[in-house]
């Protein structure tokens, strides 16, 4: 199963299941969706549940979240991340903190949606990693699968939530098959939002990472293995809320961190998650500081040797992960 | 740019005298049941027709608006009271003024239809249903605040008015979202998104009258253009600002909103152009705010004493309703009197409670983060400094 077709038949179950559910964004419709994530589900579901919209992200987005006021359950489909920076407004200021200032009385249940993060060769306006900004916000809540089945039970989960919740998708492995479990086929089979999955049991480190570079991690455990590093890979699933006791748990049994992510340094995922195991009982454990592992704090360039060094890559993390070690 | 001000100014005097076209007596002989007042025309935009020129006003509806209107008037002249007082902080915006706006539309549409406006909200907010003790008492931003004192006078809601929105133009792709619940339930609900003249400048504006119209949504955009957008005169803004034109494709009325009856009659119209499926429709009411932009603006460094004098003592909707009820016979100035002092007095208990009540428990800080979802930790300012969240 790819994560393309997980989201899809999350989608689709979830469709199914509640006539309030409905999805909205560009090319959705009768294009099937621009990466063809929601292929299928027009024909199924028609003009009414399936909807073209104009090229308006704040309007469409404005729109999404009313119709969620208002007691429906939509997806706001972003056709990429970068471009809900025009509609950010209404993810923060109405979807978010409304049901906050209204002291409960006004729920938001919308799911904004989209690829999320670097692609290949779309360059600096395409290529933004939008975790640790909507990451920030209370009222929010952002996952981030990184296999098929993470994407269907996430998507799932989100669509049922009663709040708002972003999902950020990664375009790269919209293609990428995975082993798809029985339960996963489930109609009901569900991923709880703000619990992480330890994907690789290990002793001597804890990698943390969320989205396409889990499967980095992954990789540069099954090389380090053949060395005698046992890692364990961490795939965190949720951005906010984040499962900080998982990661706490494992550090103490590890003692030596290294966080994992796509986005820039400053500010991001894994300053929170070093700043959260600072300040709680793990830090005591920590036989090494805690390290990142980031894009580079550039831009995101076009040519491929500029852009393969953008972003992190196996053998990046393995370095971290022998630096923190001391090996 | 003053004459085209100055003209502007001038279309929101009255030119329509209070005497009734023609009046019943009712059996005690000494009210009115009823009577029928001419009003002014509104001005169309594609639309072969327009709401009637005459209306109908029964002694029971005009001394209901009579008494909303006041209590809008006074809850927002001691909205304006306690803010000097330091009861109020931070942003403040002000109706006393467009009464006639929040009253006319309220008696145009059903009680189950949706409304949604800008940060200037609290007279929508009474007009709605919530109760002048629990609006006042969250401007203070005590715990009996409709909001618990979490939201303030930018973001108060009720059942069927989803706010107070503080970020401008933002409510109206939300109110054409609602319209497109409705119609996606197949209800006959219709919803009503007010902007100002200066949001009328908003990207997202046309962004919404592009969905709204392409979708046939049952939306009544409604600009309610009170001349200046915060400090800048509308001819300052808007390259046109024929606000009621401005939805292009869509048709449009312009509304004399210092007139509770116009603004009824233009509504009803509205509202049944958008329940018979034929899509959105802009109603501009043209209206005026006695106070500055907010309680920081004084109000007076770009437009005159003059100006706002001669809108208060020609067209005050309050007066307009007042003389038109004396005229027809339907209520006596005693009565009305009456009226006055019920309404003051009720406003200075909701002040008082307002003053009095609690502010919000500490340990409420973090509720109502998320909805339906199990009770977690909440960070305060240092890491020890942690809050309980319950939805």
């Amino acid at each position: 199963m790819t994560v393309r077709d997980a989201i899809n038949q999350g989608m689709d179950e979830e469709l199914e299941r509640d006539e309030k559910v409905f999805l909205l964004g560009e090319e959705v419709a009768q294009y099937d969706g621009a990466y063809k994530v929601s292929r299928g589900l027009w024909k199924k579901y028609g003009d009414k549940r399936i909807i073209d919209t104009p090229i308006s992200e704040m309007g469409f987005a404005g729109i999404a979240v009313g119709a969620a006021m208002a007691g429906l359950r939509p997806i706001c489909e972003f056709m990429t991340f970068n471009f809900s920076m025009q509609a950010i407004d209404q993810v923060i200021n109405s979807a978010a903190k409304t049901y906050y200032m209204s002291a409960g009385l006004q729920s938001v249940p919308i799911v904004f949606r989209g690829p999320n993060g670097a692609s290949a060769g779309v360059a600096a306006q395409h290529s933004q990693c939008f975790a640790a900004w909507y990451g920030h916000c209370p009222g929010l809540k952002v996952v981030s699968p990184w296999n098929a089945e993470d994407a269907k039970g996430l998507i799932k989960s989100a669509i049922r939530d009663n709040n708002p919740v972003v999902m950020l998708e990664n375009e790269l492995m919209y293609g990428v098959a995975f082993e798809f479990p029985p339960e996963a086929q489930s109609k009901d089979f569900l991923i709880p939002i703000g619990k992480a999955k330890i994907e690789r049991q290990g002793t001597h480190i804890t990698v943390v990472a969320h989205s396409r570079p889990v499967g980095h991690c992954l990789e540069a455990a099954t090389v380090l293995s053949k060395e005698g590093i046992e890692c364990e890979v961490i795939n965190l699933r949720t951005i906010r809320p984040m499962d900080v006791e998982t990661i706490e748990a494992s550090v103490m049994k590890t003692n030596h961190l290294v966080t994992v992510e796509g986005g820039w340094p400053q500010f991001g995922v894994g300053a929170e998650i070093c700043a959260r195991i600072m300040e709680g009982p793990a830090f005591n454990f920590l036989d090494a500081p805690a390290v990142r592992v980031t894009g580079a704090d550039v831009p995101m360039p076009y040519a491929k040797i500029l852009e393969d060094n953008s972003v992190p890559q196996v053998k990046d993390i393995i370095f971290a992960i022998k630096k923190t070690l001391n090996i | 740019m003053r004459k085209m001000l100055a003209a502007a100014v001038s279309r929101v005097l009255p030119r329509v005298a209070p005497k009734p076209a023609s009046r019943m007596l009712g059996a005690a002989g000494t009210f009115a049941d009823k009577a029928t007042f001419d009003i002014k025309p509104c001005e169309l935009y594609r639309l072969e027709e327009g709401p009637p020129a005459t209306a109908v006003l029964t002694r029971e509806e005009g001394l209901k608006y009579y008494k909303t209107m006041q209590m809008v008037r006074r809850m927002e002249l001691k909205a304006d009271q306690l803010y000097k007082q330091k009861f109020i902080r931070g942003f403040c915006h002000l109706c006393d003024g467009q009464e006639a706006c929040c009253v006319g539309l309220e008696a145009g549409i059903n009680p189950t239809d949706h409304v949604i406006t800008s940060y200037r909200a609290h007279g929508l907010c009474y007009t709605r249903g919530v109760s002048v003790r629990s609006i006042l008492t969250e401007l203070t931003g005590r715990r009996g605040g409709c909001a618990k004192g979490k939201g303030g006078s930018m973001h108060m809601y009720g059942k069927y008015f989803y706010g107070g929105n503080g970020i401008v133009g933002s409510q109206t792709p939300i109110g054409a979202g609602i319209a497109l619940a409705c119609k996606y339930k197949g209800s006959s609900e219709i919803s009503l998104t007010l902007y100002g003249d200066g949001a009328a400048n908003q990207g997202q504006v046309a962004e919404a009258f592009n969905m709204a119209s392409l979708w046939k949504l049952p939306c009544v955009f409604i600009c309610e253009n009170n001349l200046y957008g915060m400090g800048t005169a509308t001819d300052r803004a808007a390259a046109s600002t024929e606000y009621y034109k401005r939805g292009h494709f869509i048709p449009g009325l312009k509304v004399d909103g210092m007139d509770v009856l116009c603004v009824r009659e233009a509504t009803k119209f509205a509202a049944d152009h958008c329940r018979s499926g034929k899509g959105p429709i802009v109603m501009e009411l043209h209206t005026y705010r006695y106070h500055g932009h907010s309680m920081s603006d004084p109000g007076v460094s770009y437009r005159t004493r003059e100006e706002i004098q001669a809108v208060r003592s020609k067209s005050d909707p309050i007066m307009l309703l007042k003389d038109r009820m004396l005229a027809g016979k339907l209520a006596s100035a005693d009565e009305l009197k009456d009226i006055d002092a019920d309404v003051k007095k009720e406003i200075e208990e909701a002040a008082q409670f307002a003053i009095t009540d609690p502010e919000p428990a500490l340990e409420e800080i973090a509720h109502h983060i998320y909805k339906d979802n199990p009770p977690f930790e909440v960070r305060g300012a240092n890491p020890w400094i942690k809050f309980k969240s319950v939805s």
